[in-house]
């Protein structure tokens, strides 16, 4: 019996992520949601600009490449035009974070009915490491070779913790994927955006903290280990809102 | 024979939109064009589609390009600056091949420049804009009823070339009112198997997409775009004409501008001048055609812009510089007169300028 | 009696697998390197492996297959 394959909405290619990206391990939880829910026929994935811009070789259900930090507006176009759609992004830091801020926080405030993945992985990949609005203090990288200084480039954006003041989003949680435990948690976290989306409760988003190898300058087992130590301590895991978890418990 | 209404040309564009089967509207406020938006947030509801404001320019256009992703009929609308910002969608509109009717009501720039009427975007609307090697058709209205007619074509055009479409109005036109009908037989939008609906588990995933990391795959696709162009331009550049037949001196001049030279033409003709007047409907492409006739007997061309002369570049490469090609304009929301057309065509008529 | 199946060309290497096998019995191939350069995973103990998938779901290029 096959208790672990590929699940059917990753397309059967090599991925381009260098070694030890978790950005794999990422888009298979992603499609395995997909295929437990029976939603591949009707998911629409919106890739964004970074290092997973090539998401729309990866997935198997329909997909759009959308500007850098315009996913959540894609999506919402997407999802306005047809809602019986599962309409996801796949973001990073930069694109989500930075360039795309007011993106996410107007589809979140707007409850839209969409799922979003980010991916915070503390730096730039793609462009070959630069800072992040998600560098943590301190934090080297090519622009800020001496490391994050705060008083000069202020501090890392939370966005989970931001997103949780508004009154519009459904599903908000942080997760990591640095190791078997936390894997099995991160699925059960996209699975539950997915779900949220299928069953109308609006804006789910997952910010997933991944790892960097190759722009950490470590291993990937040292990378996994910078999360534990670096990430979650600045980053804390959890579900920062889960508005019909907290309905029910009021009722 | 149809109803006439009387109506401010943005609300003419924003029923025809309706009646063209436009049923997802994405915008943000900006003046002078915020009758559009609040035309469709009145109407949207009440026929089961979508009005939405977005947070920003730039997010509208990146919904319109999702919603047009997903196979519908989609518009957005705005003013100047507006459409500065929303540039970057435009391109990867082009770039995706994605149809679309994007409506500029014009005013005065650079900058926040001002709230009245202009035409000095025509470089940003018939150039480019944004990055990249494209075009938008970009259509010019000079009436409310011309408003109606060529938001309906610019669906049509939008679906059957998939590509964006540009109405360059202007803050007049858009402002004023006129009687118009809507007695339109509309081109419904046809099957679009490229859109990302869903597989279905049918078939292979669509993907709507503008990256292409090898630099031969990008250049077949600009090329293959290009040959859509040539299309473009082989069949559907639109103008009128009038009394260009004998003029000596023709003036070029569309939207608003067209509507003031027509009365100078008027007056010039009564003055025992020569006059006529082409008036470019479609901007890019632009209609070479009347230019390169009417250069056989005209010894002279003006073009009249509410810009500081930015068609005047089209009008001389339509006539290949063969005659001279001279200026009247004015800018930052004034409006030429009759007057003033009037004198520059005398000054022509002359050849004493 | 577990078995897994390695696609081997597209490992990368990067052991992250090696490290979540609770038994200890995956290791990076020290002397056979795939098309791409990498020094492919592969199972030292057959017999040891008990088909809990952990190194699968920490795969991040999804190349191993898990029976059972």
């Amino acid at each position: 019996m096959v208790v672990f394959d590929k699940p059917h909405s990753l397309i059967d290619v090599p991925l381009h992520y260098c070694p030890g990206c978790t950005h794999g391990i990422v888009h298979r939880l992603v499609a395995e949601a997909i295929d437990e829910l029976g939603i591949e026929g009707k998911a629409i994935g919106i890739a964004p600009v970074g290092c997973s811009v090539m998401a729309y070789d990866y997935f198997n259900c329909d997909m759009i490449e959308a500007a850098h930090g315009r996913a959540p507006a894609v999506a919402t176009g997407v999802k306005r035009a047809n809602p019986e759609n599962i309409v996801f992004t796949y973001q990073g830091d930069g694109d989500l974070a930075s360039i795309g801020t007011a993106e996410t926080v107007h589809a979140a405030a707007r409850n839209e009915n969409i799922t979003i993945i980010f991916i915070n992985n503390a730096i730039y990949g793609m462009t070959g490491g630069q800072m992040a609005p998600t560098s943590l203090p301190g934090q080297v990288t090519q622009t800020s070779p001496y490391g994050r200084d705060t008083s000069l480039c202020g501090w890392p954006v939370k966005i989970c913790e931001m997103l949780s003041q508004l009154d519009g989003p459904e599903y908000l949680e942080r997760v990591t994927v640095n190791n078997v435990a936390n894997v099995r948690k991160a699925k059960k976290a996209i699975k539950k955006a997915f779900q949220n989306q299928v069953e109308g409760k609006g804006f789910s988003l997952i910010e997933v903290l991944s790892a960097c190898p190759t722009n950490w300058g470590m291993t990937p087992r040292e990378a996994l280990k910078w999360i534990d130590d670096n990430m979650i301590p600045y980053y804390p895991l959890g579900v920062y809102k889960d508005r019909s978890a907290a309905k029910e418990a009021a009722e | 024979m149809a109803e006439k209404v009387l109506m401010k040309g943005n609300e003419a564009i924003a029923e025809a939109a309706i009646i063209a089967g436009c049923r997802h509207y994405f915008g943000y406020p900006i003046t002078p064009q915020t009758e559009i938006a609040a035309y469709m947030a009145k109407r949207m509801p009440k026929i089961g589609g979508v009005f939405l404001q977005a947070e920003s320019e730039i997010a509208a256009i990146n919904m319109v390009y999702g919603c047009s992703s997903a196979g519908k009929r989609v518009m957005t609308s705005s003013s100047s600056p507006g459409i500065s910002l929303k540039q970057e969608g435009i391109s990867y509109l082009a770039g995706s091949d994605l149809p679309c009717l994007i409506v500029n009501a014009q005013r005065g720039g650079p900058g926040l420049g001002g709230i009245q009427p202009s035409q000095s975007d025509y470089f940003q609307a018939t150039k480019g804009g944004g990055h990249g090697d494209y075009h938008l058709i970009v259509l010019a209205p000079a009436s409310v009823q011309e408003m109606a007619e060529l938001t309906i074509k610019g669906f049509e055009l939008a679906d059957k070339y998939c590509m964006p479409v540009m109405l360059l109005a202007d803050g007049t036109t858009g402002q004023m009112m006129e009687p118009v009908t809507f007695d339109f037989d509309v081109k419904p939008a046809p099957e679009k198997p490229w859109a990302t609906t869903g597989t279905k588990m049918q078939r292979e995933h669509n993907i709507v997409n503008s990256l292409y990391l090898q630099p031969e795959k990008l250049e077949v696709t600009n090329l293959e775009r290009y040959k859509k162009y040539e299309t473009v331009k082989e069949n559907e550049a639109m103008w009128e004409e009038f009394m260009t037949e004998d003029a000596d001196v023709v003036v070029a001049a569309f939207g608003i501008a067209a509507r003031v030279s027509q009365n100078a033409v008027i007056e010039a003709r009564k003055q025992g001048i020569k006059a006529g007047l082409i008036r470019p409907i479609t901007l890019w492409p632009f209609p070479e055609t009347p230019f390169k006739k009417a250069a056989e007997h005209a010894k002279a061309f003006i073009s009249v812009e509410l810009s500081m002369g930015q068609m005047i570049e089209d009008v001389k490469l339509s006539v290949s510089c063969t005659k001279p090609v001279y200026f009247c304009g004015r800018v930052g929301g004034m409006i030429p007169s009759p007057a003033e057309v009037l004198s520059a065509i005398k000054k022509a008529d002359g050849g004493d300028r | 009696m577990a078995k897994l199946t390695f696609k081997e060309e597209n490992c990368k290497g990067c052991g992250l697998c090696v490290d979540a096998c609770p038994k200890g019995i995956l290791q990076l191939s020290p002397d056979r390197i795939n098309k791409k350069g990498h020094h492919p995973a592969e199972l030292k103990n057959e017999a040891a492996c008990v088909g809990c998938a952990s190194c699968a779901m920490m795969c991040p290029d999804c190349i191993i297959k898990v029976e059972r």
